[in-house]
């Protein structure tokens, strides 16, 4: 895949967000002297390469009283990781779900799945919804619960020459 | 009325749904949730204003751009925590970053603009603040998504 420079310019305007208005996509091609179906021909491409993952909210868990967040890690079998991640990724109340690598001896974990909550008694509810799910196939697990949010910033694009 | 509504949280999922590429993405949206156009613009602009969703809009891959990330994580005595927190915020190559009760105590995402950044990155923490970066690229992704009771 590649991006050219008008991409470029197009990541750049939309980087804090599209505008919350009736036609988005024509008011940013107003903003950048392009078409409207420039800006969308360009995201259009840009999805199908993966540079655009999807066009949506992002959710703030904490505002939305999701103040319990917990990492829960599982040590699952590597012939199976694909066949079980994919189950424990289509969990409802699962947010992010990841392979990893080990960090052995002390980090056996292979499997990350994002479970938030509003009290912690409902994230161990849901971990213990993945332990059934993972049966005899999990080796062991972990959970971490984030305490302080250290940073928190969006993705900043670099302007190239 | 308690806000945010049952309309509300119906919107929030849908909105996590992919936004069509046409000329009047919301309308569709609207239809769905037997709103009209404006008034549920005002719900999205009203949930973004009100910080139940931090941002609305295209979601980019770096790694697709030709970007890095990496998940990474440090066991920090808590004697040195705050020294140590001060030297990792200060790069920007640290997107997010968490504290965790474990003994991996801080966790944070880099971001960089090539592969070969992100172990620059983590090496330069390392040499910095003398503790190890334990770091965990996905392999595989799962899923990404969220769902509030509606």
């Amino acid at each position: 895949m590649s991006i050219d420079s008008t991409d470029r310019v197009l990541i750049e305007a939309l980087q804090g967000g599209l505008p919350l208005v009736p036609a988005p996509y024509a008011e940013v091609a107003d903003r950048l002297g392009l078409t409207e179906a420039e800006v969308t021909d360009r995201l259009a491409a840009m999805k199908s390469t993966g540079v655009i993952r999807r066009i949506a909210a992002a959710p703030n868990h904490y505002r939305l009283g999701m103040t319990a967040n917990g990492m829960t890690v599982w040590d699952v079998a590597d012939a199976r990781i694909a066949e079980l991640g994919a189950q424990v990724g289509a969990l409802p109340f699962v947010t992010h779900c990841y392979e990893r690598p080990r960090a052995l001896p002390n980090w056996p974990f292979n499997l990350f799945a994002m479970v938030h909550g509003e009290t912690r008694e409902e994230v161990e509810a849901k971990r213990a919804q993945i332990r059934d799910l993972l049966g005899d196939a999990r080796r062991g697990d972990d959970i971490l619960y984030s305490t302080r949010i250290l940073k928190k910033t969006g993705l900043r694009l670099r302007k190239r020459g | 009325m308690i806000r945010p509504d049952k309309t509300d949280r119906a919107l929030l999922n849908l909105l996590q749904e992919d936004l069509p590429l046409t000329h009047r993405p919301f309308a569709a949206l609207a239809a769905r949730l037997e709103l009209t156009e404006p008034a549920l613009l005002d719900r999205v602009t009203w949930l973004r204003d009100e910080g139940y969703i931090t941002r609305f809009g295209p979601f980019f891959d770096a790694a697709a751009m030709g970007g890095a990330f990496c998940l990474c994580a440090m066991a920090v005595p808590a004697a040195d925590f705050d020294a140590v927190l001060t030297k990792v915020n200060a790069r920007p190559e640290v997107a997010h970053n968490y504290e965790r009760a474990h003994r991996l105590n801080m966790w944070f995402v880099l971001a960089t603009e090539t592969p070969e950044g992100i172990a620059q990155t983590a090496d330069a923490i390392e040499r910095e603040t003398g503790l190890k970066v334990l770091r965990f690229p996905k392999l595989q992704e799962f899923y990404i998504g969220f769902r509030v009771a509606a």
